[in-house]
């Protein structure tokens, strides 16, 4: 990583004499800290405009000054043929790093950037009222520059897209800065999205023009020019990276987005639009120049689009009515033609168009500025509001019409220079055989450009003292107009002695876009040549167009627009509907749609995976068919298909649901599987209970809201995934493992290595405890959920509203706790109990186990909670079920952990064998320990659960009774 | 052995349970508890992860028996590295939701917050196919608690379909495990991995059926289409935090992909070859531009970031789909930003829409305190998520374009079209929240408020900080994560951790 400038490898670098360069300054000319600087001076503002709003532009301008110092201390050394380069490693793994190089175009337009934007920190100061929030303005102003400056000194093209981007962000803050306005409002999104494009097209340009050249350092990329066009990949990524300068630089057909962007303050649109933005596709096209210049296709691409955003732009912005408007049209006119100059790909024409790039700059952004005092003062920029300023506003007048005659090329003003060598440069041009035809639309384009520059001297200022201004204008304090009066003055000095004033900078400007030493000669007069001649003929054919304004308007008005705001509106309104038919009937929420969706995808995917690869069936032989069997099995169908057609009866449903959960447990069974059988019995007795009491609060039936379409369908897809998932069983059950399976490792090692002579306790909670510690957790988590979520439906609300108004559908019977259960069920109790503790204890070593009973002990509670009602049962129950399932957790995480003293990973199991006289012999295992774990939380969970649900009940009206019967037959007695 | 492998699932564990046993009545005490288990696994995972760079896989015997007969947890680059990421999302989520007071709008937030992340965090470690299955388990049900926490008709609603298709997910696991056990006759993810590559063909269809299905399972923990269907309604009715959290449970679903496919099924695979890639990359880009076109189309803030999140799935998973060095390593980076992009936004979103009292993005509303500070947080919000720069999702982005030069034609135009969409799609919303808005008086308040917390703002700030840090340190963590690739793509010494028995 080196963060010190190193002497540009190409070009000799040499030391000014008798000024040797000390260490300590070299860091402080590093590119990369010109580029910081923007950025580290936007935080300052928005805290500075506590102290003020001097203070606030000050830190703006301080920061922005700064920046010009450093790169001003650079000069010389580019001057002298050096390029300044800071490298930083960032991702080198795709060639993306922190290379800045600073060469003559990014020296010109860094100085451009930051010279005016110091002008236009200044001109803000005064334009801004007290009611803009204006820290909030210079933040955005300072990150826009920043990542302008970026754009010009990145010797990366990828750190270029970086700042590319940040532009466009930045921009967007700018352009919307007075949020209330909706033209405001739309102005950002439309410059954002139409810039946005752009950038990203030009993402894909980059990569693939770094894929040619090897690299994505200008220094290497520069030097690539036969590769980059002899590559099938040079017209691609040409068209991708011209998409990106032609939207950012406002060339038809997307120059639409620019005077939409006029709806920012006039400080923005002069910054935006005269030195910065705009000129961010014409610096980037100059800068690849010299690598993408000098074919066809760049040559009908960018000169064409360039003429005819120079005529569109020039046509359009003589009839506009609006101030900025006109301004900004004028820009994508003027655009137009520097787009052109470096479309002819010749070195004179590039230097031409860098010429002109420094002198519209420096008019452009003086008008934008008079617009704004205009503005400020007279209340309206609507020219056929004003007229006759020139007695009123004096001063404003003299720069407006400075900035204006060098908008029109009048000599001796510096527009006049570029606009004649423009002119001079089209004469060499001959476009599809035609010699004529560039250098006559190019003259009328100078005439029209001529045309509407007169037209801004003469409806503003020119014309008679109106007295129907919206407010009194007059000439602003000297703050206001000092940055547009030293605009203007440098226009002028600019015509008058442009060798000294520009000169070296076109020169070294121009050395760098064509690659090749350029030395100019920048002068007024050429002598009589065939550019002096459209000159005259543009200057005085713009006067006739003036004096002929009137009925040319009315023509204007009377012809038929595109209204792009219209077209744009329309283009992503239309995909925004689409979108919004697509997230809004695709993604309602129905569940059946998106259940058919899935499933058919499964279906699809499987059978796809399945054809796709050989298939050789099993050999395994099937047990023969027992009768017993064959009844199971008619069974479960003969419930299952009942269930199709009963199922909108829930307790019906629920009932066959139940036959089907026993058979799966008989099955089980007969299959040689009791802990499983065990289990699944508990579990669907538990489960059906559960169901039972919240079927309770459902309707009895389940309405009927499919079509018989849907249902179709979904009978469809679900006979065809039961068949495939049939298949696939059958297919898995007739064949054997590829490879011997874990299994018998298990079979060997239960008794030896986890103590107990029941394999699938031990491979619960031994070989594969990890999982039933996770899926304890889950059991405990589920409980807890069901408690948050009935806490949540009485809280109050909806739900907790239809609890209280619920009425029973069916009437009750009047014995809710009839004698006889209850007395059944209590003497049960500790029989259950004793069950329990039985099949815990046997667990490791026959069928049983803490899952088991822990189910089986919750039951025996469950049905105290049922037969005494659960106000009885609870208040005698003094354990909050909470307990139990953390604690359950707790004991299961301590025994594993307890493995840690022995220096064995968690969950290592031990067991010993112990004699207590007067017992037989039992053994001891940490396995038993674990197993408490998991009886505590499936007790407590299902307790929980239970709970949970008969809280509903005692909201929705049952009552708590204070006896253990409804009905006491010692009642009856007296 | 080292112990700590297993702590990050442990102590969540014992944390949550506690929550439960001594904290359900005490709010500060829950939140020390869960603020405290947050802090205490984030430096877990650092500790882990620098363990890991030194010293390479390690694998973590549970009940000491020798793999493949037993549980084994994997600790390796990859794995540590989602812990960490889990750890560093739930830190701010957690303050996030303490400051909000969103924890105590229901039961058992922040016990069902360790349990969530007791199950993310078993499911990055685990090496064992079904284990895997029981964690996803753990942290659905923890996440459907999550979910629901707080109540409302509109969210109880939206969290059935989320259980209801997490729940077919589940099934969906069981019968893709049953067929590779049973095709196999192994569970251990290494074993597998060689049992798959020596598999006689004759297994082949099966061996396929089964890892289709398990990717389809995958799919729906990442929300792929088409089976994405339940990730719109669940994320934008969750409760800003939880939807924060939930960033990272897609990932889940990305993990196992990119562990599952290289490891057990990589492309060299004779039964399988290409055929996840062939199905990833289409589903991705769809999902993509599904995630994109519902950003720009939106109703709500809240599902606007939901298509967001399915967007930046879209993407992860077109990267995924390249099954190379470069792509893997891309889509790790892309995984790590977006985790923290969605998760930050829809912070940003909860902060904006509880003080506008409406998520809706039909119509401006009356501009609401601290409007500027959430406008900025905002921006910088959608910067990520839409992919610009200068933020992660900028480089991360270049980096999936650079990787998938192969299948250039395709995959560049979606992604860079769809970057649009998600511009213009936050713009506009942005727009309307917090510029139009300004154009309203705001509504006179009848009663002063409470001094606005500082806490959420430094919740999302930390967010973007890490963000910030991805950005700058993208050199460095891209060369890490280059070498977390190439330990990927070439298993072996994951394999060899897992000291399987010889010819077994």
């Amino acid at each position: 990583m080196s963060f010190w400038p190193k002497k540009g490898k190409d070009q000799p670098f040499r030391r000014r004499p008798g000024r040797p360069q000390k260490d300590w300054i070299a860091p402080l000319m590093s590119p990369a800290l010109i580029a910081a600087l923007p950025f580290l001076g936007a935080l300052l503002p928005g805290l500075m405009i506590r102290a003020g709003r001097d203070a606030c532009a000050l830190s703006a301008a301080f920061f922005t000054g700064l920046a010009l110092l450093m790169l001003g201390l650079n000069v010389p050394t580019v001057l002298a043929g050096g390029v300044v380069e800071t490298r930083i490693d960032w991702l080198p793994q795709i060639g993306l790093n922190a290379n800045f190089r600073l060469d003559g175009l990014g020296l010109m337009f860094a100085g451009l950037i930051l010279g005016i934007g110091l002008l236009i920190i200044l001109y803000a100061r005064f334009y801004l009222s007290k009611a803009d929030p204006m820290g909030q303005f210079f933040t955005y102003l300072m990150l826009f520059q920043g990542a302008m400056v970026g754009i010009v000194l990145s010797d990366n093209i990828l750190l270029l897209l970086v700042f590319w981007e940040l532009t466009s962000l930045s921009s967007f803050l700018l352009i919307g800065y007075w949020k209330h306005l909706p033209e405001g409002r739309q102005g950002a999104r439309m410059a954002l999205t139409v810039t946005g494009l752009g950038g990203l097209s030009m993402i894909a340009g980059m990569l693939i023009l770094g894929q040619i050249a090897g690299s994505y350092d200008l220094s290497v990329i520069l030097t690539q020019k036969a590769a980059i066009q002899s590559s099938p990949l040079y017209v691609p990524a040409l068209l991708l990276i011209l998409l990106g300068c032609f939207t950012k630089s406002a060339q038809f057909p997307f120059h639409f987005w620019l005077p939409r962007a006029m709806a920012a303050p006039t400080p923005v649109s002069a910054y935006l639009h005269s030195a910065t933005m705009v000129k961010a596709g014409i610096f980037l096209m100059a800068r690849l120049w010299p690598v993408l210049a000098g074919t066809e296709a760049w040559f009908y691409i960018v000169a064409t689009t360039g003429l005819v955003t120079l005529l569109v732009g020039a046509k359009i912005a003589l009839f506009k009515d609006d101030l900025k408007a006109l301004l900004a049209y004028s820009t994508v006119s003027h655009l137009g033609l520097i787009t052109m100059l470096l479309g002819f790909g010749t070195a004179e024409a590039a230097t031409v168009a860098v010429f002109h790039i420094l002198n519209h700059a420096s008019f452009k952004a003086a008008l934008f500025m008079t617009a704004g005092i205009v503005d400020h003062e007279a209340h309206t920029r609507n020219i056929r509001r004003l007229g006759g300023l020139r007695h009123l506003m004096p001063i404003t007048f003299v720069i407006g019409t400075i900035g204006a005659l060098a908008m029109a090329g009048i000599p001796p003003l510096n527009g006049f220079l570029s606009k004649e060598m423009m002119l001079e440069e089209t004469t060499h041009v001959v476009w599809a055989g035609q010699a004529w035809l560039v250098p006559l639309l190019a003259t009328i384009g100078a005439l029209l450009s001529a045309a509407y520059s007169y037209r801004f001297i003469a409806h503003v200022f020119l014309g008679p003292v109106r007295d129907d201004y919206p407010h009194k204008p007059h000439d602003p304090g000297l703050g206001f107009w000092a940055a547009p009066a030293l605009l203007c003055a440098i226009a002028v000095v600019g015509g008058l002695a442009p060798m000294a004033l520009f000169g070296w900078i076109v020169d070294a400007g121009a050395t760098a876009v064509t690659g090749e030493a350029v030395h100019v000669h920048l002068k007024l007069w050429h002598g009589v040549t065939p550019a002096l001649w459209m000159s005259i003929i543009a200057l005085l054919g713009g006067l006739v167009v003036l004096a002929a304004f009137a009925p040319l308007d009315r023509l204007w008005l009377a012809a038929p627009k595109p209204d792009a705001k219209r077209m744009f509106d329309g283009v992503v309104g239309g995909i925004r509907r689409a979108s919004l038919g697509m997230t809004d009937r695709l993604h309602d929420g129905s569940m059946s749609r998106a259940f058919a969706i899935g499933t058919a995808a499964m279906l699809a995917a499987g059978l796809w995976a399945f054809l796709g690869g050989a298939y050789v069936p099993g050999t395994r032989i099937g047990a023969p068919m027992d009768p017993l069997a064959v009844a199971g099995w008619l069974l479960l169908v003969a419930a299952t298909v009942a269930l199709l057609f009963l199922h909108r009866n829930r307790l019906l449903a629920l009932l066959l649901l139940g036959i089907v959960g026993l058979i799966v447990s008989v099955t089980f069974a007969y299959l040689s599987a009791p802990d499983l059988a065990l289990t699944q019995i508990s579990v669907e007795v538990v489960t059906i209970i559960l169901l039972l009491l919240a079927l309770n609060f459902l309707p009895k039936e389940t309405p009927r809201e499919s079509s018989p379409s849907r249902r179709g369908r979904d009978a469809v897809l679900a006979g065809a995934v039961g068949l495939a998932v049939g298949a696939l069983a059958y297919a898995l059950m007739t064949r054997d493992f590829a490879f011997p399976s874990i299994a018998a490792f298990h079979i060997d090692n239960a008794k030896p290595g986890g103590g107990g002579t029941n394999i699938v306790n031990v491979i619960l909670v031994d070989f594969r405890g990890y999982d039933t510690y996770g899926e304890l957790t889950v059991l405990g988590i589920a409980a807890l959920v069901i408690h948050a979520l009935a806490e949540a439906l009485l809280k109050g609300g909806a739900a907790n509203d239809r609890l209280l108004a619920w009425k029973p559908e069916t009437p009750e019977a009047g014995d809710r706790h009839p004698m006889m259960l209850v007395v059944v069920t209590r003497i049960l109790l500790p029989l259950i109990l004793m069950v329990g503790v039985f099949i815990f204890l046997r667990g490791h070593n026959q069928p049983g186990g803490g899952f088991v009973a822990g189910l089986v002990i919750a039951i025996g509670f469950v049905m105290q909670y049922m037969a005494s009602g659960f106000g009885w049962a609870a208040a005698r129950m003094r354990i909050d079920f909470h307990v139990l399932i953390a604690l359950g957790i707790l004991i299961a995480t301590a025994t594993g952990a307890g493995a840690w003293f022995n220096g064995l990973p968690f969950l290592t199991s031990a067991y010993g064998y112990v004699h207590l006289p007067p017992l037989e012999e039992f053994e001891l295992a940490t396995a038993a320990l674990f197993d408490l774990g998991v009886f505590l939380a499936v007790l407590g969970a299902v307790m929980l659960a239970l709970a949970s649900i008969s809280r509903l009940a005692v909201r929705a009206g049952e009552t708590v009774n204070a006896r253990p019967f409804d009905i006491d037959p010692s009642d009856r007695r007296g | 052995m080292n112990h700590w492998i297993i702590a990050p699932v442990l102590l969540p564990a014992v944390l949550g349970a506690l929550a439960v046993l001594v904290a359900r009545h005490d709010i500060l005490l829950q939140r020390v508890i869960g603020l405290g288990g947050t802090l205490a696994l984030a430096v877990l995972a650092l500790v882990l992860i620098c363990s890991t760079t030194l010293t390479g896989p390690e694998v973590y015997f549970l009940g000491d028996w020798p793999a493949p007969f037993g549980i084994v947890l994997v600790l390796d680059r990859l794995s540590a590295l989602m812990l960490l990421l889990t750890a560093a999302l739930a830190l701010p989520v957690t303050l996030y939701a303490i400051g909000t007071g969103w924890d105590a709008r229901g039961r058992h937030f922040h016990a069902l917050f360790q349990f969530q992340l007791m199950g993310l965090n078993g499911a990055f470690l685990t090496g064992d196919a079904f284990n895997l299955f029981v964690f996803f388990e753990v942290l659905l049900i923890a996440s459907y608690g999550l979910m629901i926490h707080g109540g409302g008709r509109n969210r109880l609603k939206a969290g059935v379909q989320y259980v209801a298709f997490n729940l077919v997910g589940s099934t969906l696991f069981l019968f893709a495990l049953a067929t590779i056990y049973s095709v196999t006759g192994t569970l251990n993810m290494a074993d597998l991995a060689q049992k798959v590559a020596t598999l006689p063909e004759g297994d082949a269809a099966l061996i396929r059926v089964g890892a289709v299905m398990l990717l389809l399972v995958f799919a729906i923990k990442g929300a792929l289409v088409p089976v994405q269907f339940w990730l719109p309604g669940t994320y934008a009715n969750a409760p800003g935090p939880v939807a924060a959290l939930f960033a990272v449970m897609t990932k889940v679903g990305a993990y196992s992909v990119i562990r599952v496919y290289t490891l057990i099924f990589p492309p060299v695979t004779p039964a399988t070859g290409t055929m996840f890639a062939d199905l990833i990359l289409p589903a991705g880009l769809v999902t993509l531009i599904l995630g994109a076109l519902g950003v720009l189309g939106a109703r709500s803030v809240g599902r606007m970031v939901a298509f967001a999140a399915i967007a930046s799935m879209g993407t992860l998973f077109t990267a995924i789909s390249v099954f190379s060095q470069a792509g893997t390593t891309a889509a790790l980076y892309y995984l790590l930003h977006s985790t923290l992009a969605t998760a930050a936004m829809f912070l940003i979103a909860d902060l904006a829409v509880s003080r506008r009292g409406s998520g809706s993005l039909a119509e401006a509303r009356p501009s609401t305190p601290q409007s500027g500070l959430i406008a900025a947080l905002f921006f910088a919000g959608a910067i990520a998520m839409a992919g610009m720069p200068p933020l992660s999702g900028f480089l991360g982005k270049l980096l999936i374009l650079d990787a998938t030069r192969g299948d250039m034609m395709l995959v560049w135009p979606v992604i860079l079209i769809t970057s649009l969409l998600m511009i213009v799609g936050f713009a506009q919303a942005g727009s309307l929240l917090f510029w139009k808005s300004s154009a309203i008086p705001a509504e006179p308040d009848p009663e002063p408020e409470d001094p606005p917390a500082a806490l959420p703002f430094v919740a999302v700030g930390l967010l973007l900080m890490l963000l910030t840090g991805l950005t700058v340190f993208a050199g460095p963590l891209t060369a890490w994560l280059g070498t977390t690739v190439a330990e990927l793509h070439a298993p072996a010494p994951y394999i060899a951790a897992n000291a399987l028995p010889v010819g077994g």
